[in-house]
């Protein structure tokens, strides 16, 4: 019984290290590194002949290699490289890594090209032994210098070895990680150099982890059962596999450990290990639900507003979202040099175009449907159509990609069982500031005075002086403005086409319903709840069935609570 | 028994109701007699595609008539009509699934070729019973009207009105279409239902059966139209059209609104399964996309051009914007969803009472 | 309603006594009130220490309020006294937050629908007329008509000669005999007024709420509306909500002042009138 457990437990731990190696890879964009710090790496890797200083020509020649070679030859240049101790190692295998070594195909040299997004027309070539921009040259004339997966983790090994001993305290933690996965004799000796002077603690941490997992092949009983104890309630998933592995039956009926202590000290420790898993992997799936609860309050917002504060049905709500995400593409494809800017100046554009589009629909069509809330939301339909059929006009059908900026990419990470990808944080975060922000224009702005004066009274405001027609196109324009903000995060999750808006629709509209109409806190804590539920029953239900189960609850709450989370109250609240 | 539909007080009411039978009548007759009976040369001649194309239409109609039977007379506006149409016609894919037997690529009697793709041993529970026609036509009017009859008694229980259902209907139509996506509801998945060889043992590729099916569209178009009469001139009717207008008011004078909400929306909830069990021998083939929101919305907007509030009219503004968006997708791909998007506009903005509102006659309880 | 012994004649014949109006109102008042079964009957309506309340404000705070067999009771304070949300609360729309509503001795009124207690004898007249506007006069009338309204039973209802005859008889007390085919929406204002009271007068309620029946009408209108008010009274408790205060002194023998949610002051007009705390909130000034 014990086992099936730990079993369980282990292959949660599997989960969580797919996000870590999907974390790592974006981790190197394939930025130059200091001289001074390849120097060290140098210092440290292994074996560093004294009188290695090959000159940049012998090394270029010795890349050149590359061209032609199968993968048994390409590991032996690797090595050969690795004991050249030439600056440009690191590089040259962090490129061959990450596919940006490629050959010339008319006089076979080898280069690393600066980048190698398929959508460039032209790569540009970078000297293996300098990086120096040599020039650029059509992908067609290149070619990729492949990898098998036996190279690749022979390269992530010895880049790891250079990282291991780097300034950064963060890469040098994922190189112990990254070693840790193989303790062969070469890393193991990285590692004891790097323990007697790491000042980092968890670097330190880590690397006492990967020696005491080495100590339980010790011969002496005491030092295996201190390794274990060491090793109790350590996430490192190579620790639970091992740890398992010592009270695992081998076919001969016995135990891997002989010793009756150390399995039940390994029995414990892998307790506290599934323990603490599973206390963070609640916490995981909270984050996970916050984030979608995230994406819903942002695109439910707006409808919050047109459907709450005006009673304005608009179904055209998720083509204004589109026309947000539509524009991120436009302004990215402005600058393409400032990816990472773009995304930033993407806001208040997509709000500018949004919200001019929502003025225009309020001016032209919704302003008649006033007070025929099934009317309205009829001709918004068509509008959403026309918007659509627009989008495939000037874009065509297919999918644009916006390219994530470098600071959305990565992990955020806590420890191996718990880490969350920037985006997810950012966009809780993104929300968060929507939100705040709309609650602020709405309680200190006089557009937001004028707002709810026509929500609450419209006859009674226009007796105060309220150009109610003016208030009207402004609120239908903040809530349009708003779903524009909404499709630039949705640009970071999902594709830009012209059925993005569609997909969204039905949710947003759960999320104003369930926390109340004309309640824009409703509206937060319904868009969290949903979010985190959704999340709740995804590892029960499955993905679909989860949001059915969850559509159908939505149905039956809606039924008990006609009003929503927190309904309006009092006599005006029964006219709507 | 007399029934309350011969005795309406406004004649011209009549002369509406006969004028449409029995064009109706004219087009179930004419349409199969010009395409078997009329050799091929003659210009008179009408294609199969055309007899296929009508008879699409007319069930379109049908589900139009369902939906303006409670939209037009009781204001229940429903996004998910297109609902209770895809389960009339998947009760009826599932007969004719079962009818196909060893004729299909794995050649198994019993079990449909998707279950075999998906090794399945043996058919499901559910599946039971379609094999015989009587059968599947009972499923047809029960699924969906059990379903309507379950969601219509919690929603119009507790009150759940205007916008507010016209959601979740959407809602609804929404989540089912999420399920029959999965391969394990036993419905299919992704592909749905098709390949599908007879009916009753009529070839459905043969000219004579989709004449046949035609004329039953026809026909169920027509029984359809004199049931909702037959409500709509009762005092029941007026009950309706009350709760339409003034639905707290309605209550004070003592009549259980969601009863008849209830009954209503169930009864066009059947009407739709009828409509979607005639369509898919006529299409052949059914599938989850049918379950899409956007269906039901699109059956909303033949109604609002055609006419709400009056049966013939949307009947007519089914087949009219259906035909505009045969027409359109043919000749100007691209223009149908601005010509469509401009449809809903406009009729909302400048046809209150679509194009029925247009024509002289005082069409109030046709 | 089954004829009580004890009850006079339900239509007093003086009503063209309209030239001395003040004499002809007193007359009425005490016919009315000769009607009145005895108390042993108990109340027809009586609520008990009702509390409701919207978002913290009291619209009704600890009311207590009866209603005799017969009478007709006038409630009136200013706005905001609480006076529709009582009448919400009696027909089911508003549910308390405390306090008991009882209809007769037995029926308890909390715990019923609006169609439920509609169908037990409470009829409303509502104060923003509401009227089916696409329905015809006879048709308005007709759905008000007692009786059986399920589903089943309204499909397959016809028109007996007495429910035709009943129908004619209120389109002749509404003076809308001449209307009857038009659609309601079609109406003058105090016409849609009168639609209500016929309206009111089919279902054969034991309770009749009437909420601001002569707001809106010509001193001709609100005299006959006076007169049918006073005539139902006695075959049927009647409860007025009005602002007017020449009718309500026209009509009232009893007037229950509201006003914050509770009852402010009760009895005769009169008595009413002179007390202190009324004229401070209500009629001073």
């Amino acid at each position: 019984m014990e086992r099936r457990g730990i079993r369980a437990g282990g292959l949660g731990g599997g989960r969580s290290r797919e996000a870590t190696t999907a974390g790592r890879a974006g981790r190197f964009p394939g930025g130059r590194w200091p001289a001074w710090l390849l120097l060290a790496g140098c210092l440290a890797a292994q074996p560093v002949p004294a009188a290695a200083q090959t000159g940049d020509d012998a090394f270029r020649a010795l890349v050149g290699e590359f061209a032609g070679a199968n993968f048994r030859q390409k590991e032996a240049i690797a090595e050969r490289l690795i004991a050249t101790g030439h600056g440009g190692v690191r590089d040259v295998l962090t490129a061959l890594l990450e596919d940006r070594l490629f050959e010339r195909g008319d006089d076979h040299q080898v280069f690393v090209v600066e980048s190698n997004d398929e959508r460039l027309t032209a790569y540009q070539l970078l000297d293996p032994a300098t990086l120096a921009r040599v020039e650029a040259a059509a992908p067609e004339q290149l070619e990729r210098i492949i990898t098998n997966n036996r190279l690749r983790r022979f390269l992530r090994t010895a880049i790891a070895r250079f990282d291991a001993s780097g300034p950064d305290p963060r890469v040098r933690l994922e190189a112990v990680r990254e070693l840790l996965r193989r303790l062969d004799d070469a890393n193991l000796d990285v590692l004891r150099g790097r323990a007697a002077v790491e000042t980092d603690p968890d670097v330190a941490y880590e690397i006492e982890t990967a020696l005491s997992i080495e100590a339980l092949d010790d011969a002496d009983p005491q030092t295996r059962l201190d390794a274990v104890e060491r090793l109790s309630g350590r996430l490192n998933p190579v620790v639970h596999n091992r740890l398992s592995a010592l009270v695992a039956t081998t076919d001969d009926g016995g135990y891997a450990e002989p010793e009756e202590a150390v399995r039940a000290a390994a029995v414990d420790a892998l307790w506290q290990i599934d323990s603490r898993r599973n206390v963070y992997s609640v916490i995981e799936t909270v984050a996970f639900g916050l984030s979608l609860g995230s994406v819903l309050v942002l695109v439910a917002i707006g409808l919050a507003i047109t459907f709450g504060v005006m009673g304005v049905i608009n179904m055209a709500h998720g083509e204004l979202m589109m026309l947000g995400a539509y524009t991120t593409y436009v302004v990215q494809m402005w600058m393409p040099d400032h990816i990472g800017v773009s995304l930033l100046v993407a806001v208040p554009a997509a709000f500018a175009v949004a919200g001019s589009a929502g003025v225009l629909i309020e001016r032209t069509v919704i302003r008649f449907l006033y007070g025929r809330p099934l009317e309205t939301l009829l001709a918004t339909f068509g509008v959403s159509l026309v918007l659509q059929q627009l989008v495939r006009s000037v874009f065509s059908a297919n999918n644009r990609a916006v390219i994530t900026p470098a600071w959305m990419s990565g992990t955020l990470r806590f420890n191996e069982a718990f880490s969350l990808t920037y985006n997810r944080v950012y966009i809780v975060l993104f929300a968060l500031v929507v939100f705040a922000l709309v609650l602020a224009v709405l309680r200190y702005t006089r557009l937001g005075l004028d707002i709810r004066a026509v929500s609450q009274n419209r006859a009674m405001a226009r007796a105060m002086g309220v150009r109610t027609e003016r208030v009207d196109a402004m609120t239908f324009g903040l809530g349009a403005g708003i779903a524009g903000v909404a499709g630039v995060a949705l640009t970071q999750l999902t594709n830009v086409g012209p059925n993005l808006g569609q997909s969204y629709i039905v949710d947003s509209f759960m999320v104003v319903v369930f926390g109340g109409v004309g309640n824009l806190w409703g509206t937060l804590i319904g868009g969290m709840s949903l979010g985190i539920v959704n999340k709740l029953l995804e590892p029960f239900a499955g993905a679909v069935l989860g949001k059915i189960l969850v559509l159908v609850a939505l149905i039956l709450f809606i039924q008990r609570h006609p009003r929503g989370l927190f309904p309006q109250t009092g006599r005006a609240a029964e006219n709507t | 028994m007399k029934t309350p539909a011969l005795r309406l007080p406004a004649a011209v009411a009549d002369r509406v109701s006969v004028a449409f039978l029995g064009s109706l009548a004219a087009v179930a007759v004419a349409a199969p007699l010009l395409n078997l009976a009329v050799p091929e040369s003659s210009p008179l001649h009408l294609s199969s595609y055309a007899v296929g194309l009508i008879g699409k239409y007319l069930c379109y109609a049908t589900l139009a008539l369902a939906v303006d039977f409670i939209w037009g007379y009781c204001g229940i506006l429903s996004l998910g009509h297109a609902a209770f149409f895809s389960l009339g016609g998947y009760a009826m894919g599932m007969y004719l699934m079962r009818r196909i037997g060893a004729r299909g690529v794995y050649g198994n009697p019993d079990l449909p070729d998707f279950m075999v793709f998906l090794n399945w041993t043996e058919l499901p529970w559910f599946w039971y019973g379609f094999d015989r026609f009587w059968f599947a036509l009972v499923m047809v009017a029960l699924v969906p009207g059990a379903l309507a009859f379950v969601f219509g008694w919690l929603a119009f229980r507790s009150r759940v009105t205007g916008v507010y259902l016209s959601i979740i209907t959407q809602a609804l139509t929404y989540a089912l279409m999420l399920a029959f996506f999965r391969n394990d509801m036993g419905f299919g998945g992704n592909n749905g239902f098709t390949d599908f060889k007879d009916i009753l043992g009529f070839d459905l590729q043969s000219d004579a059966t989709r004449s046949a099916l035609l004329a039953a569209t026809a026909v169920a178009l027509g029984a359809s139209y004199w049931v909702c009469r037959a409500v709509l001139g009762s005092r029941t009717g007026r009950v309706l059209r009350a709760i339409r207008d003034a639905e707290s008011r309605t209550r004070f004078l003592g009549y259980r609104v969601q009863d008849y909400k209830l009954w209503v929306f169930v009864l066009s909830a059947v009407l739709a399964g009828v409509a979607g069990a005639l369509y898919v021998p006529q299409v052949g083939i059914i599938n989850p996309s049918e379950f899409e929101p956007i269906n039901s919305i699109e059956v909303v907007i033949w109604v609002a051009v055609g006419g709400r509030g009056t049966l013939w009219g949307a009947a007519a503004g089914a087949v009219l914007v259906n035909y505009a968006k045969t027409w359109f997708t043919g000749a100007l791909p691209d223009v149908w969803l601005y010509a469509l998007g401009a449809m809903f506009v406009g009729a909302t903005l400048f046809l209150p009472r679509g194009l029925a509102g247009l024509l002289p006659v005082r069409s109030r309880d046709a | 309603m089954t004829a009580d012994p004890r009850r006079g004649d339900p239509r007093p014949g003086d009503a063209g006594a309209a030239a001395n109006r003040r004499d002809a109102w007193r007359g009425k008042r005490e016919a009315a009130a000769r009607r009145q079964p005895s108390v042993l009957t108990g109340d027809v309506l009586y609520l008990q220490q009702v509390t409701v309340s919207f978002d913290g404000f009291k619209a009704l705070d600890d009311l207590t309020l009866h209603v005799d067999p017969g009478e007709l009771l006038c409630v009136i304070g200013p706005n905001g006294a609480g006076k529709t949300t009582m009448m919400d609360v009696v027909t089911g729309k508003t549910r308390p937050d405390a306090g008991r509503v009882f209809f007769g001795n037995q029926i308890n009124l909390l715990t019923m629908s609006e169609p439920e207690i509609a169908q037990a004898g409470i009829g409303r007249k509502f104060q923003k007329p509401t009227v089916f506007d696409f329905l015809t006069v006879f048709e308005n009338l007709e759905l008000a008509l007692a009786g059986e309204k399920s589903f089943w039973r309204t499909f397959f209802a016809r028109l007996t000669s007495r429910d035709r005859e009943r129908i004619d008889e209120a389109l002749e007390t509404t003076g809308l005999a001449s209307k009857r085919g038009s659609p309601a929406g079609t109406l003058a204002h105090g016409q849609k007024q009168w639609l209500e009271i016929g309206m009111l007068l089919m279902q054969e309620p034991k309770l009749l709420l009437v909420d601001e029946p002569v707001a809106g009408m010509t001193p001709q209108e609100t005299e006959r509306t006076g007169e049918l008010l006073l005539s139902l009274a006695g075959r049927h408790s009647v409860v007025v909500v009005e602002h007017d205060m020449e009718f309500v002194r026209s009509i009232a023998r009893r007037v229950a002042v509201l006003h914050e949610g509770r009852v402010l002051a009760e009895g005769g007009m009169d008595a009413v009138q002179s007390d202190p705390r009324v004229i401070e909130v209500y009629l001073g000034a």
